[in-house]
């Protein structure tokens, strides 16, 4: 068999382990979908009328403000679900099967690739199900056209693809659960301090580079941009940066982490 | 001369300041069951873990074969020939056993059909087959251990190593796996086993090779290695206080036991040595009323040869 077609087979045989594994324990999955979808009615319906009122100069439209919204809660809801992918990778890496794996004569990265696809499908299933009930509580996109659609679609994949090489590394350095779920909190605190809820403007000067120049505001304005037709201008590009950069960044440190054997 | 499973010469691991293993030579013949024995922290584990490769052994080394292929230029043909089963389960807890076993055989890329087929016969030949369908990690100690071997057995490995197979097992569980680890070799396997119980290692092995602080202190079958310690002595025992009395004053050089009304007198157990105390009682008109021949066993051994290193039967702790 050649490496290319051992690495397909074995990466998929993981990736089934792993899906195999989430079917049967959905718990942390939907568990971790609860904090976008909290969020969305939290920011909705009691801080909605207010923070629409600031954004909007002083009039409350909070169907306005579900349309500013959603965005940076569905790039914020990967950043929930790859939590669930760090405390999955600390988890496997105590037990003995990897080490049984390491012994077999299979493809070496499958481990970990069976974990980051199995990873970025349960993102985008998460994103549906956030997106589902942003729709349920009245958000619409406005004059997306099937290319604009398809470009959400490719941006959120991609930005699944970066946070879970992100997270994977996470777990892999991370001595156990506890400790992978508090390294990984930080992808689902950055969006707080994004444009996900506030305009950056909105924000103190000295505060606001930090806020637009971070991985999330970048992904989060091209995503508005698609949906709702707002101004994409420097941030698509900036956020296709950030998503191969920290691909490759989480890459190398996983699967350097990953090699060393084991801890 | 017969074909080499495992060849180590100057097998060397240090971690730091810490030397874990201090040039071992290990020759596995094919076909035969070998044990390392040893204590706790002697190395045992390190070297299944070089040998199974694991880790990598210190560069300071000589040349390493597993199965005929060379351990640091072709790890990955090693692996191809070898089954590990390790001290920790090495089973998917999340999922059933059966997905265990098919989740080997698609990682040694069998056919579905094949894989299927191979599964279910190693879960009825491991007495599985009411488990199959539980999650693995409700499995008791002894399952857990049995679904583990089934899993290694998947790819019809050459070599397999078990490391501690019985630790923690009860003692049917324990004759149970010595059963099953006889069966392996009956199929032509090399077998390398290690384990800190000595009558694990004289029930299983062929050669068996005690390992202390990092070093072989002596190999061979355990008949050998009983051979190579003293402790052998004969053993009268009399139901006559007088007779009793008689024999110590005339064989001189004995060990008394006064409650029991038995002597031990060392002797090599050879035929010369033997008939030697023999002809002395009957010179003396002694009868004892009962005699037997004590040849030392591999606890004599291990405690001569290790230095009277800690008892050897305490579990180890967990390690991550």
């Amino acid at each position: 068999m050649s490496t290319f077609a051992l690495a397909a087979r074995d990466s998929s045989t993981m990736l089934r382990r792993n899906l195999l594994h989430a079917r049967r324990y959905p718990s942390l999955t939907l568990n971790l979908l609860l904090t976008p979808i909290m969020l969305l009615l939290l920011f909705v319906y009691i801080f909605g009328d207010t923070l629409s009122a600031g954004i909007g100069g002083g009039v409350p439209d909070r169907a306005k403000y579900i349309a500013y919204l959603v965005p940076g809660l569905l790039l914020m809801t990967i950043g929930s679900t790859v939590i669930g992918t760090a405390v999955s990778v600390s988890n496997d890496m105590t037990e003995g099967i990897i080490a049984r794996f390491r012994t077999m004569a299979i493809h070496r990265g499958s481990v970990l690739i069976g974990h980051v696809v199995g990873s970025v499908l349960q993102s985008v299933l998460s994103v549906v199900l956030v997106g589902a009930v942003a729709v349920a509580i009245g958000f619409r996109s406005t004059d997306a056209t099937a290319l604009d659609w398809l470009g959400a679609f490719g941006l959120l994949v991609l930005f699944a693809l970066a946070l879970t090489w992100i997270a994977v590394g996470m777990g892999l350095v991370s001595p156990n659960a506890e400790a992978a779920s508090n390294n990984a909190m930080p992808l689902i605190l950055l969006p707080l301090l994004s444009s996900a809820f506030v305009p950056v403007d909105a924000m103190p000067g000295w505060f606001q580079p930090i806020a637009e120049y971070q991985p999330f505001t970048p992904a989060i304005e091209t995503l508005r941009g698609l949906l709702l037709g707002s101004e994409i201008g420097h941030n698509g590009w900036l956020a296709v940066a950030w998503c191969l950069g920290l691909t490759v960044l989480g890459y190398f440190w996983s699967t350097s982490t990953f090699n060393r054997g084991p801890r | 001369m017969t074909n080499l499973a495992i060849a180590a010469n100057q097998l060397r691991k240090s971690y730091g300041e810490k030397v874990v293993l201090d040039g071992v030579d290990l020759a596995v013949p094919e076909g035969t069951i070998f044990s390392l024995l040893g204590p706790n922290g002697a190395g045992k584990t390190t070297a299944v873990q070089i040998l199974s490769t694991l880790i990598a052994a210190d560069p300071a080394s000589g040349s390493i074969s597993v199965g005929g292929h060379d351990l640091a230029t072709d790890p990955q043909a090693v692996r191809a020939a070898i089954g590990v089963t390790g001290q920790f389960s090495a089973v998917d807890g999340l999922i059933t056993g059966e997905e265990n076993m098919l989740l080997m055989a698609d990682l040694h890329h069998l056919s579905r059909g094949e894989g299927r087929r191979i599964a279910a016969g190693l879960l009825e030949r491991f007495d599985l087959v009411e488990a199959a369908k539980k999650p693995a990690s409700t499995y008791s100690g002894g399952m857990k251990r049995r679904l583990d071997i089934a899993m290694t057995l998947v790819g019809s490995p050459r070599i397999i190593f078990l490391d501690e197979p019985t630790t923690g097992l009860d003692p049917r569980s324990r004759h149970n796996m010595w059963q099953i680890i006889r069966e392996l070799v009956a199929d032509g396997v090399t077998v390398f086993l290690t384990t800190q119980y000595l009558d694990e290692a004289d029930e299983l092995a062929d050669r068996i090779a005690v390992l202390n602080d990092g070093r072989i202190v002596a190999e061979g079958t355990a008949e050998e290695l009983k051979r190579q310690v003293p402790g052998g002595h004969v053993r009268l025992r009399f139901d006559d206080p007088m007779a009793y009395e008689r024999t110590a004053v005339t064989l001189r050089d004995v060990v008394r036991d006064d409650p029991a009304l038995s002597l031990q007198v060392p002797t090599d157990g050879t035929q010369r040595e033997l008939g030697e105390i023999i002809q002395r009682l009957n010179a003396a008109g002694i009868e004892a009323d009962s005699l037997t021949v004590h040849t030392p066993d591999l606890d004599d051994v291990f405690f001569a040869l290790t230095g009277g290193a800690r008892v050897p039967h305490q579990p180890k702790e967990a390690v991550r």
